[in-house]
């Protein structure tokens, strides 16, 4: 027995106290999403009330639509051209402008989002774009490749080699190598990418506020104009759904990513 | 010619797509926000005098030069306004910045003493919160903390208050909700480089004698240090810019500047000042980046 345990009592309580810090918030939250009562402390008994009014707003239903279809198709591309990125970084060795490359894909992760927003704000006015689904879809497209080249570039890093090495040692051509041996082990980055990206568009409120036009806002930009007038039951009744879509997502995600981990070596889970 | 540098070469074509839009989109903004900076504010649409036009020919843009404003800039060194908020957004920053340390580190140190199969599992509980809204989170917050909310009624079903305490609308509320959402970008650097440490040093050290605190301060946290910076600058950058957890959890009376940069922005339409605000945060925000890329590099060339 080592003079240190591993695991002393303060770190099961500093590990316990940090989880339940986490979680308990989001557990009040969907509890009271169930509530009867109009009043969002008092306990009314189990209702889905709130759900009925949410299906009923109109205007929240069209917010949700349009969140949906930004983060589908941001995601999509955002996964294929961060994926590209990640190739390129990861295998392209070195090539010109490489530092700024890597640069530019790094600085969205940690740039405070109004700066970003503003930017791609004043580039949408002075090319004269009319604001809406595709401004915000670009600017949703920018922010999330970066997480996905992220992604996908750790587990390519963590890749050993020398089976692309042995496939074209065998004959075949480097982009089918790529493309029957490489993309194959990194598709369940690929997959935690296409979430990662498409939970973060859902989830963006400020670079959405500066790029989005009249009658296109999404989800977070109605839910925030409600939660500033005050408390409503029924936005902790649309936040318990787009939690259960966002755990619907990561269930899926890690499903893929053991389906394809055969080796039994795990798929990084961001 | 090995593999390897066969491979390069298609890899490289790789880079071209997303070269081009990160330019596209992410490069270029820059120089029109830079642009619209030394502009001046017009009731216009949109609402800025045009700087310079390429079209107009080389006398026109040397005109146009020459008549670059920096007013904005000098508006912002003036005016308290803006250099309080500044102040404001270092300062919260900073406190926010140290909390989440203190409290991330004791978590991420508990996580990276968990049996291996046990930290995978942790990891994915510490994650699974930051893939859920923000806003959401944040919202799970006013909820708590309103004045007839959970915490109060707690407090006060437990006699350790008599009447409601206000939590909203105050700093204390902020710093929760900037604690509870940057969290898991504290943890999971520190929990990186804490899991990765050979746990030989440590019993090494407690084997020579030293008690747990001097194993910790002299072993454990130097060691951990690179994940320390990582941790401290994923949090510190975008806290300085927040905008939506203050204005949702914060008083009114002390703005920090991305929200004087909404301000600016959404209500007084003062295109070209809240410019000069988002390119004077740009370069507050470019020191630390760019001297912990510095240390990065030169722990890279030391190994």
């Amino acid at each position: 027995m080592p003079k240190i345990s591993r695991l002393s009592r303060f770190n099961i309580a500093s590990l316990a106290l940090g989880l339940a810090f986490l979680y308990l918030p989001i557990l009040i939250l969907v509890i009271y999403s169930f509530n009867a009562s109009r009043l969002v402390t008092v306990w009314g008994g189990w209702s889905l009330r709130w759900y009925h009014e949410f299906f009923a707003d109109r205007a929240m239903i069209e917010a949700s639509w349009m969140s949906l279809r930004v983060g589908v198709a941001s995601a999509t591309i955002a996964t294929l051209l961060g994926t590209a990125a990640a190739v390129a970084l990861s295998r392209g060795e070195r090539f010109r402008g490489r530092t700024l490359f890597s640069g530019m894909l790094y600085a969205p992760l940690v740039m405070p989002e109004v700066i970003t927003g503003l930017s791609l704000l004043l580039l949408f006015v002075a090319l004269n774009a009319e604001r809406g689904f595709w401004t915000v879809t670009i600017a949703h497209t920018t922010l999330t490749m970066c997480f996905v080249a992220v992604v996908v570039q750790s587990r390519l890093g963590s890749l050993d080699r020398s089976l692309e090495e042995a496939a074209m040692d065998l004959g075949c051509a480097p982009v089918r190598a790529f493309l029957s041996v490489t993309l194959p082990l990194i598709a369940p980055a690929i997959v935690a990418g296409w979430m990662l990206a498409f939970t973060l568009s859902l989830d963006d409120l400020v670079i959405a506020s500066f790029t989005t036009g009249p009658g296109s806002a999404t989800l977070p930009i109605r839910i925030y104009s409600e939660v500033r007038l005050g408390v409503k039951p029924e936005i902790n009744a649309i936040c318990t759904l787009v939690i259960a879509l966002i755990a619907v997502v990561i269930v899926i995600a890690s499903l893929v990513s053991k389906l394809s981990s055969s080796q039994g070596e795990s798929a990084a889970p961001l | 010619m090995s593999a390897r540098r066969i491979f390069a070469r298609p890899a490289r074509f790789a880079a071209i797509a997303p070269y081009v839009w990160m330019v596209l989109f992410f490069l270029v903004p820059f120089g029109f926000v830079l642009k619209i900076s030394l502009s001046q504010t017009a009731i216009a649409q949109p609402p800025y005098e045009p700087v310079f036009d390429l079209t107009a020919g080389w006398t026109a843009i040397r005109a146009a030069f020459a008549a670059l404003s920096v007013d904005n800039f000098r508006l912002l060194a003036s005016d308290d306004l803006y250099v309080f908020a500044y102040l404001r957004s270092l300062t919260v920053a900073v406190t926010a910045t140290a909390l989440l340390l203190l409290i991330g580190y004791p978590i991420a140190y508990g996580m990276a003493r968990l049996p291996k199969r046990w930290q995978a599992v942790a990891m994915v509980l510490v994650i699974v919160p930051f893939w859920t809204s923000f806003l959401i989170r944040i919202y799970a917050w006013i909820n708590i903390l309103q004045h007839d909310g959970l915490l109060n009624r707690i407090l006060l079903a437990l006699h350790l208050v008599s009447e409601p305490v206000v939590w909203l609308s105050t700093d204390t509320a902020m710093y929760i909700g900037i604690v509870y959402s940057y969290l898991p970008f504290m943890i999971l650097p520190l929990y990186a480089t804490l899991a990765k440490m050979e746990p030989a040093l440590e019993e090494a050290a407690s084997d020579l004698g030293a008690p747990p605190w001097q194993v910790f301060w002299l072993v454990t946290f130097p060691l951990s240090l690179p994940g320390v910076g990582a941790g401290v600058l994923l949090c510190f950058i975008p806290v300085v810019g927040e905008f939506v957890i203050p204005d949702l959890l914060a008083g009114s009376d002390s703005l920090m500047i991305g929200q004087t940069l909404w301000l600016e922005f959404f209500t007084n339409k003062d295109w070209p000042v809240a410019s000069a605000v988002a390119i004077v945060l740009l370069v507050v925000l470019l020191l630390p980046l760019l001297s912990y890329e510095r240390l990065q590099r030169r722990q890279l060339e030391e190994r």
